[in-house]
């Protein structure tokens, strides 16, 4: 089957992906046309680039840019290495308490801090870090997803390895360090893209936590410049969106099979 | 689990104490992640509980009120419209993103012209922020200047408040979803596409069986376990899903497009009514937990035939 295509179905198949890029092709076409042609296509219509050049003007989505990459990158550091840490333990030692320890983990899974918008708020409002960038890193810096994933892995490292190590005199965390992270790598990458593009996209609980444009995500920059009280154009709101969405957008095209494989990994688990 | 013998050579051999000097390692390890799962997973969902048995008096002080709120959260319609609308939300998204994500990944995984392309156009949807997927679409919506009046327009229909009527609202907002993550699904169908062997469908081509009996009776079956995995996490998606409401509908109109999520949102933010909200999410975590006990205690077992 893998051969033989019918042309029916190779004409359909590209008819739907035509379909599937026209919302994004629309959206590019709006933003790099002046407003006037906003909603009607003509081919002689003028290229221009003004309407970033306003978007960036009227709000300070600099600022944002900076608040995302601050934000992703906290939380990334902060997963990368607690998850390290937890797998090792759940991976590597028997100790009293782990098969309790790693169901209480895998729950998480199942009810992410996404749903328990409530009460997380409560506990970032307690904690007096209300409108902060770590109050929107905070839930998500103990990742079940990637203590499950490099648990994995950390178990299918040899044994001979380990022994080696340990002759030549490398401690409990040494052998971590020398050991099982270079050969994790693979599942490092996975982990990171998947945690980046999460982030980078996640609205619901940065617009609950955040109130200011010192603390504001992309996302929620995106949304408050876009609400309709504001009156900006249409065509200027789609030159803030594809901005927001251009950094990942241009990541993924540069290294679209890593991404794949990425999603694939993350989502088989 | 299965290689709990690799690890044993650490601890085994050694003396009681050195296995206690292991727990306690270990638990050092898990410490900080340990710590911030409980204060911001299991913490937060004992709280929950505890506050939808009570209710904050306007001094402050909580008073017991044992399952009032539990009483008035069923005498409440937009609570009820709410999980319904979840219920055609889900109906409406999942069986049609998965067909269509299977017809892609079957595409894809040919020797097609151009199907790197291809991939890369029903995959671009998945990288993207919803918020601005909503942006996007909100403009396909809007009356008469919007893409779906203008192409109304050219067949001589008026335009249409796509957003603004309780009849059409909750099937734009499908389209859109559908759109969005039918790219994400076809990735696992591909992986599982390229694991069969070819040698299944050259055998029953050779066996003149024709391409949709080879489907339907050999391909499809043995996809069955990634149809439940994908199945069980649109599921999950579906209650997760609700970026899209803020920017488009706000819930409505009259209520028509809300969401479980997106109403303990409301509830809790704009009417900031929070003991409420924790009784409505409440049932949103036994929602979670029943589809959790589904996939962990039936369907694990069943899905892998190898």
């Amino acid at each position: 089957m893998r051969g033989r295509t019918h042309p029916v179905e190779a004409v359909a198949a590209w008819l739907l992906a035509l379909i599937w890029l026209a919302p994004l092709a629309y959206a590019f076409w709006s933003a790099l046309h002046p407003a006037a042609y906003a909603t009607s296509f003509s081919l002689s219509a003028p290229w221009t680039l003004e309407n970033f050049a306003r978007a960036w003007n009227q709000a300070p989505f600099a600022r944002y840019y900076l608040n995302t990459v601050v934000l992703v990158t906290l939380i990334l550091v902060g997963q990368l290495i607690l998850s390290t840490l937890a797998a090792y333990a759940f991976a590597r030692f028997r100790f009293k308490g782990s098969g309790i320890a790693f169901a209480l983990v895998l729950l998480q899974l199942m009810i992410m801090p996404d749903v328990l918008i409530v009460e997380n708020y409560r506990a970032i409002a307690r904690l007096g870090l209300l409108d902060t960038i770590p109050a929107i890193a905070l839930p998500y810096l103990a990742s079940a997803f990637g203590i499950f994933l490099l648990r994995q892995t950390f178990k299918s490292v040899p044994q001979e390895l380990v022994e080696a190590a340990r002759v030549e005199g490398a401690g409990p965390l040494g052998i971590l360090w020398r050991v099982y992270v270079p050969l994790a790598r693979p599942t490092y990458v996975a982990f990171g893209l998947v945690s980046v593009s999460y982030h980078w996209n996640n609205f619901l609980w940065p617009l609950i936590v955040t109130n200011s444009v010192e603390a504001r995500p992309l996302t929620v920059g995106l949304a408050v410049f876009g609400a309709p009280e504001t009156g900006v154009d249409w065509s200027v709101i789609t030159a803030a969106t594809v901005m927001t969405m251009a950094p990942l957008l241009i990541a993924f095209l540069l290294f679209q099979r890593q991404f794949v494989q990425s999603f694939m990994r993350a989502g088989i688990r | 689990m299965t290689d709990t013998a690799a690890s044993l050579p650490i601890s085994e051999r050694r003396t009681q104490s050195q296995a206690w000097w292991n727990t306690v390692n270990a638990w050092l390890l898990l410490l900080p992640a340990a710590v911030l799962l409980v204060a911001f997973t299991h913490w937060p969902i004992l709280a929950t509980i505890r506050h939808s048995l009570f209710i904050t008096r306007r001094n402050g002080t909580e008073v017991y009120v044992g399952l009032d709120s539990y009483q008035a959260m069923a005498a409440d319609p937009i609570f009820w419209k709410a999980l319904v609308n979840n219920f055609w939300f889900a109906l409406g998204t999942i069986p049609t993103s998965i067909t269509l994500a299977l017809i892609m990944a079957i595409w894809v995984n040919r020797n097609m012209r151009g199907r790197g392309f291809l991939r890369l156009a029903y995959f671009t949807p998945t990288v993207l922020p919803m918020i601005a997927v909503a942006n996007i679409w909100l403009f396909f919506y809007t009356p008469d200047y919007g893409a779906l009046d203008q192409l109304r327009g050219l067949f001589g229909l008026g335009g249409w408040n796509w957003l603004g009527d309780p009849s059409t609202v909750m099937g734009c907002l499908i389209v859109m979803v559908i759109w969005k993550e039918a790219g994400f699904f076809m990735i696992f169908y591909l992986a599982a596409l390229q694991q069969l062997s070819p040698d299944l469908e050259e055998a029953a081509a050779i066996e003149g069986a024709s391409r949709w009996y080879t489907f339907r009776r050999i391909t499809f079956p043995l996809l069955m376990p990634t149809t439940l995995f994908v199945a069980i996490n649109a599921v999950i998606n579906s209650f997760k899903l609700v970026d899209h409401l803020v920017i488009m509908t706000k819930g409505g109109p009259n209520n028509a497009s809300t969401l479980l999520l997106y109403y303990i949102y409301e509830v809790a933010f704009t009417f900031q009514d929070s003991s409420y909200a924790a009784t409505l999410t409440v049932v949103l975590l036994m929602l979670l937990s029943v589809i959790a006990l589904i996939k962990f205690g039936y369907l694990d077992r069943r899905i892998h035939y190898q």
